[in-house]
This record gives C-alpha cells, structure tokens and sequence, in this order.
C-alpha cells in the first residue's frame, strides 16, 4: 500500500510520544535550572589553584614556576614571580605568584596546564554559571578569585583529589626518610 | 611495491629527459620522496597513474611548504695544514641552501592496495611569481587543494582549470602561510594577558569623543 | 492617464510562448539552516535546474595550521578537537597516529583497543547525527535529528565521564591515551552498545522505508566510481559507488585486523546508497565494539618514554592517516628537531569530498542540492580549519 513507509514512520513517533510519560529513557530531557544532573567525576571546564591550609595565601600549593604559563596553547595564563620567598605548606621557603591572571574568555579548558604542573598547583573546576554582563576584564579571574581550598577540590573530584593526596604524602615520606 | 629507485629507473627509462631524484627523507617514518622537474611533472604523474604495476590512482594530500633560506652545519674531516704537518681536522662547514616554495603530493592506489609515493616539485626562489605545473589534468583531487595552496602560499598553478583564492576572501592580497608573512595590527581588541598584541591594537582604535559635548555649549552659540 | 490596452503599439505575447531568459544566479548564502555551517553554493538557475554551481567556503577559516606551527606538538592536540567538532576523538588519533610515525614511538595494547573503541563510539554518533540532519534538511522537521540526538547524548556522557568534555576530548597523547577508565565505565559502555541495535532498528523504521526520502533520494546525485576515484573522494561516500576501500582494513592501523567486520559497499552511488551506507556501518562498528570490550587487556595506557613536555622528535616528515567517520582524515607534518612542526597540515576529507559537489548537482533541482549536499556530510571545522 502507497503510504505505508510514512505511516510506519508515524507510528514510531507516536510510540515515543506516548511512551515518554511511562518510560523513564523514552523522556530525555531535564529541566533546568529547577532540576540539575550530576555532572561526572571528571567533567572539567576552567582551571583554579589549590591551598592546603585555612590561608589563601600561605597554603598556595603554586610556587610560579611558569610551566603552565609557557604550555598553555592559547597563551591566558599570565604569572608575575615574587621578589621574595615565602614558607609554603611544608615549610620550605618558595616563591609565590604575586600576579596569576586568566583570561576565561580565552581559556580552552584544555587542562594541559594541570598535566605539566609539577607541584599539582592548579586543577581543573567545574564551575559552568559564569555569565558577566562585560565582555572584557569582567572575565580575567584573578589569584584570589582562582584560589579554592583542598577541601572544595576533594569536593568536586573525590577520586582525583584522594590520589593527589596520597602522592604528595608519598612524596613527603621518601624526602623525610632521605633527610 | 617498488622500491623508489625503481621507480625512478622506470620513469627515466619512459620519459627520456625528465629529471627525477629521490629526497631522502631522516627519520623513523622513512616516506622519502620523489622529487620532480617542473617541465615534466604533468606527464610523470601520469605515467605514475596510469602504469600497471603501479597504478597510484588515489592523491591523497597535495600541500604546499615554504622553505626559507637556512644554513646547514655539518662536520667534516679535511686534509689541512697545520704547523707544517698535514693533519686530518674537524671542521664545521655550512651550506647554504636557498629558499624555495615545494608542493609535496601523497599518492596511493585504491585498486593495488599500495602506497604512498611521495612526489615533490619545487619552485626556484620564493619570488612573487613562483610558477609550478598543476597536477589537476590528471588527478581531479588536487583541483581545491592546489587553490588552497595558491591562496596560502602564493604558487601560480600552471594547467589549474580555475585557478583562485578559496579560504580567504577574493580582494585578500599577501599569502598568510608563508614563513614571513606580516599579521595586520588591529585585531579586534582582545585584551589578552600578553601586552605586545594590545599595544599594537591601541594604535588602531578611534579615541572616544566626548559624551555629548555638553560642557562645551555656551550662551552664545 | 492611462493607456488603454489596445492603444500599445505591439501586441503583448500569447500567454503560450515560452519566456527564454538568462540564468538566474543566487547564492545558498552563508547563512543557511541546511548547509551544515557556513557554507555558500553560487548556483545558476535555469527555473529550478541547476546549471552551474560553485562553492564558497572560509568563512570559519581559523589558521589552524599557521597556529599549529607556532604552538608545540602536545599544544595543538586540543586544537585538533576542533577541527570536525562532531568526530574529536578521531582527529585526535589521526593526529597522535602521525606523532608517533614521526617520531617511531610505539602505542602499549590496552591504549591501542582504548583508541579503537573509542573511534568507533565516535563513528556511531557521527553517523546517527548525520543522519538525523540529512532527514532534518529534507524536511522531516527534527523528529529524526532528535531521536538521533538522544542516542549521540547517552555516548556523549560516556565521553565525558571518561575525559573530562563532551566534544572536545583532548584525550590521546603521543604514545597512548591521557588517563584511564574511570570504574564503571566499562559497564555503561557495554549497556549503551547493547541498546543500540533496538534504537537502529526503529530509527530505520522511520526512515528506511519512507516513500518521501526513497523519491528524494533514489538516482539523485549518483556518482560513478572512476569519478569518485579521480577526485580523491574517501569514506562511506566512496563505498557507496562500490569501490571497496577502507583504511580499517587497507592500513590495518590500531589492531583492526584482530577484528572481525564486513565493509558495506553501494551499488549504485546516489543518495540513497550513501545514506545507507551510513545506516550499515552503524552496525558493523556494534560489531567492532563488541569484540573490542570484550578482549580488552589490561596493563599501561601511555609509553613510558615519551616525554610529555619539551617533546622535539628527529628531523624528517611523516604522513600518517586514517579512517574517520567522514572519510581518510590525514596529518602531514614536518619537524625540523624543534619543540614545535615545521609545516602541519590537515587533510580533510570534508574538503576533498567537495570537489565533485558541482557534478553531481548538474541538471536537478535546487530541492535536490541539499539532499546531495546532506549526503556528502560535510562539517564546516574541517573544511576552513
């Protein structure tokens, strides 16, 4: 019969129609804002420095070595050293960035900044509600706006940050032990 | 499949006068490269298409390269004298090689499952006027790359049936992929961290004219 | 004052007489809800046949490959992502494939069948994708496209639990892949390719034996196998002809020849068989993803000599290239010992397969170029870079 493709056709829409209001995977959409999904463990989307300790400045794991600055593909990470050295986490004196600009609007959320980075200084966020009402300079985050503590980051990505811990504990050991 | 000197024999051997010589190429890939006179590229490649044994129906990839003046230093053992005594010393001696333009083409062939041939042509100088023969008589594929390759670099194709800029617009002058190509200064303002892109950009922009002039009003006027 | 009819001078022509007049030239503009992107056609129109049509693209020409010469070879790995922003993991691999060719490193298995299970998650919604699109320009009002949509989500999710973004991956690295399976990925994986063929069957309910697309489809656009040879033209485009050529089993890149699959070919190369095309190797790739998860090792998924930062491999060149969803996606790149390519060039298949667009639009309708122009399947990224 002439028709029949197209009508065949129809009857699938009709059963997805209808089956969206009994089946849980035949309804696909979430509405948001008033319901969010989870987002996954590792979903990254812009970087931020990591502090040990409750100070935003003392326990700034990132002792700007400009690694990540010289990485970035497309060059938004800006870093100017301190003249003097300050005590990190551990107690050793380290410089410290006083500058540490990124240009957001730039910033490919490539996370090649976080794999170059020797001292797991800066990690990947997942902050995605960003919007600003100026197109320039609203969207250049600065060191305090990047600063989040070690508690947000086990927060936000358990199993990444429990194995950075782990590491960075193993490392203290083995220089304990040499000493 | 053959090997490249084979090939090379072959074609010489068909083509009486056709200067062909094997580029070799370092590293582990080891795609070294037939490199073709500019006269008789057209009829080589024809050759190479249509020959049984080969049958290098397929171009894959036709692109442009743009090779600068570079010096290549090299050491060298040569006979000297020194302090009377002829002594065998290490010298570095560099060769200068002139700059050229090249396209390189990548051929395989679909229905002998074999491949790649790589085949070169290069121009004399990178002078404005480079000419080079165009493959696209024989292999339609290379008809849009071999426009590319003129847009971006600025090699005319001898033989392209339409032959014009493709990606940039068609009142672009210069050729963007050359190694000494000039990027214009006012971008948009994109006041990124780095500030040599920005002090270039602020010479480009109009300065603000004043709100509304309000102030400069008199009684008078 | 008006004139009366019979007061001009000639008699106006009997409603009879044909009206002969030039070609009327318009251009499918750039912005178009069916070119796929930024993409203008210059067509001749004589009525509604096409009798001259030309190609406008760079509209969304970025200089990848200028940028690619002053960026590292790790820095322009997330640059690749961009390229065919519907396929990022397989521009990915084309691009680490070549690296590595460049620099003779060699990949450990378990990144390998990582590479490959993850190409052909890829190719499943690229497919699926275009298809929806295809239907969606032919005037099927989004009902394919979003059921299309929803199967490319559940793959995209399985994408972003395992790198971190739903399209631009950034996930292989020269030597193996950046990180491993997260836990429970494996399972979800398997659940979403079993599912699969049920979503293929009634997609192809929908679609396959519709009256309306079989009209528009069939001996539209058909393109002859020597044609298609000539012009470069790869992917399921040139099985769609009959020529049986696929890189997967050509170049036997990435442990594919430890997998068993058939490659769909076409008969007679017009729309219709392209599309189909698209529909039969949905399937073969369930096949692949099948016998993949099942025999995958473990053991490392990175080479542990390969240096991620200051990366300078030894002078000389090397074309690598395989097969994407669109056709023979290939990196040339030449290194002259430094950190960074001396010349990096894409070739894209997108690109390459429009070469012959002019051809095939010869003598139909303007209705029929954006069938024909769907079915090339092209992505504006790849074409421009």
């Amino acid at each position: 019969m002439i028709g029949s493709g197209v009508l065949n056709g129809m009857a699938v829409t009709l059963r997805n129609f209808l089956g969206s209001y009994f089946e849980r995977d035949r309804l696909t959409t979430v509405q948001y804002p008033e319901e969010r999904e989870t987002l996954a463990e590792n979903y990254r989307n812009f970087p931020f420095l990591v502090y040990d300790t409750e100070d935003a400045a003392a326990g700034l794991r990132c002792v700007a070595c400009k690694i990540c600055e010289k990485e970035c593909p497309p060059q938004c990470i800006l870093i100017v050293k301190s003249e003097d050295k300050k005590p990190d986490y551990l107690g050793k004196p380290q410089f410290y960035p006083r500058v540490f600009d990124i240009d957001i609007s730039v910033c490919m959320s490539c996370q090649i900044c976080v794999e170059v980075c020797p001292f797991e200084a800066i990690k990947m966020d997942k902050i995605f509600e960003l919007s600003r009402r100026e197109r320039f300079d609203a969207l250049l985050m600065g060191k305090d706006e990047l600063a989040k503590s070690n508690l947000y980051y086990h927060n936000i990505h358990p199993l990444e940050a429990a194995a950075v811990d782990a590491k960075l504990a193993e490392a203290a050991e083995a220089k304990k032990k040499k000493t | 499949m053959e090997s490249l000197q084979e090939i090379k024999t072959r074609v010489e051997a068909a083509m009486p006068g056709a200067k062909v010589e094997i580029v070799v190429n370092p590293g582990p890939a080891q795609q070294s490269s037939l490199l073709l006179g500019n006269q008789h590229a057209t009829a080589i490649a024809r050759f190479l298409r249509d020959d049984s044994a080969l049958r290098l129906d397929h171009c894959s990839n036709a692109t442009g390269v743009d090779w600068l003046d570079r010096k290549v230093s090299k050491k060298v053992k040569v006979k000297k004298v020194v302090e009377g005594e002829e002594k065998e010393v290490e010298e570095t001696q560099e060769e200068f090689f002139p700059g050229y333009l090249e396209a390189v083409y990548h051929l395989y062939s679909m229905t002998l499952k074999q491949g790649p041939i790589v085949i070169r042509t290069r121009t004399s100088d990178r002078a404005a006027g480079a000419c080079l023969p165009s493959l696209t008589p024989v292999y339609r594929s290379a008809e849009f790359q071999e426009r590319e390759i003129f847009d971006l670099y600025g090699i005319r194709f001898d033989g392209h049936p339409d032959l014009r800029r493709i990606l940039m617009w068609d009142e672009f002058e210069d050729h963007p992929m050359r190694k000494d190509y000039c990027e214009p200064d006012d971008y948009e303002y994109e006041p990124t961290a780095h500030d040599d892109v920005l002090e270039k950009a602020k010479q480009h922009s109009i300065a603000r004219p004043e709100l509304d002039g309000a102030e400069k009003l008199t009684t008078q006027s | 004052m008006s004139v009366g009819f019979h007061e001009l001078e000639e008699a106006p022509p009997p409603m009879t007489a044909r009206l002969e007049g030039e070609l009327m030239e318009i251009s499918m503009g750039p912005q178009h809800p069916s070119t796929h992107g930024v993409f203008r056609m210059n067509v001749a129109l004589e009525g509604e046949i096409v009798r001259k049509l030309k190609p406008v693209f760079g509209y969304l020409h970025r200089n990848h490959e200028k940028i690619g010469e002053s960026t590292s070879y790790l820095g322009s790995m997330p640059y690749t992502d961009r390229l065919d922003y519907f396929c990022s993991m397989t521009n990915n691999w084309a691009y680490a494939l070549s690296v590595e060719k460049l620099a003779g490193i060699e990949v450990p298995e378990r990144a390998e069948y990582l590479r490959v299970i993850l190409a052909e998650l890829t190719r499943l919604q690229n497919h699926a994708s275009l298809l929806g699109f295809l239907l969606s320009d032919m005037g099927a009002w989004g009902t394919p496209l979003m059921y299309a949509f929803r199967e490319r989500e559940i793959i995209l999710d399985l994408f972003e639990s395992l790198s971190g973004s739903r399209m631009m991956c950034d996930y292989m690295r020269f030597g193996g892949c950046r990180c491993d399976l997260p836990p429970g990925w494996m399972e979800r994986a398997r659940k979403v390719v079993d599912a699969f063929p049920r979503f293929l069957d009634e997609f192809e309910k929908l679609i396959v034996s519709n009256e309306i697309l079989i009209a528009r489809t069939q001996s539209v656009g058909t393109l002859s196998a020597e044609l298609a040879i000539n012009a470069g033209i790869t992917g399921p485009m040139l099985r769609a002809c009959g020529v049986n050529y696929d890189l997967r089993k050509v170049d036997g890149y990435g442990f594919y020849p430890r997998f068993k699959f058939r490659v769909p070919l076409g008969e007679h190369g017009d729309c219709y068989d392209r599309l189909m095309m698209r529909v039969l190797e949905m399937r073969e790739s369930i096949e692949i993803l099948q016998q993949a998860m099942e025999q995958l090792p473990e053991g490392p998924i990175m080479n542990p000599k390969v240096k991620i930062r200051a990366f300078k491999p030894p002078i000389g060149e090397a074309y690598g290239r395989i097969e994407g969803p669109k056709g023979e996606l290939g990196f040339y790149l030449i290194s002259d010992g430094g950190p960074n390519p001396y010349r990096y060039r894409v070739r894209p298949p997108s690109f390459i397969n429009l070469t012959i667009l002019e051809d095939l639009c010869l003598g139909h309708t303007v209705a029929d170029v954006m069938v024909i122009l769907g079915s090339v399947d092209i992505v504006m990224g790849e074409v421009d870079r």
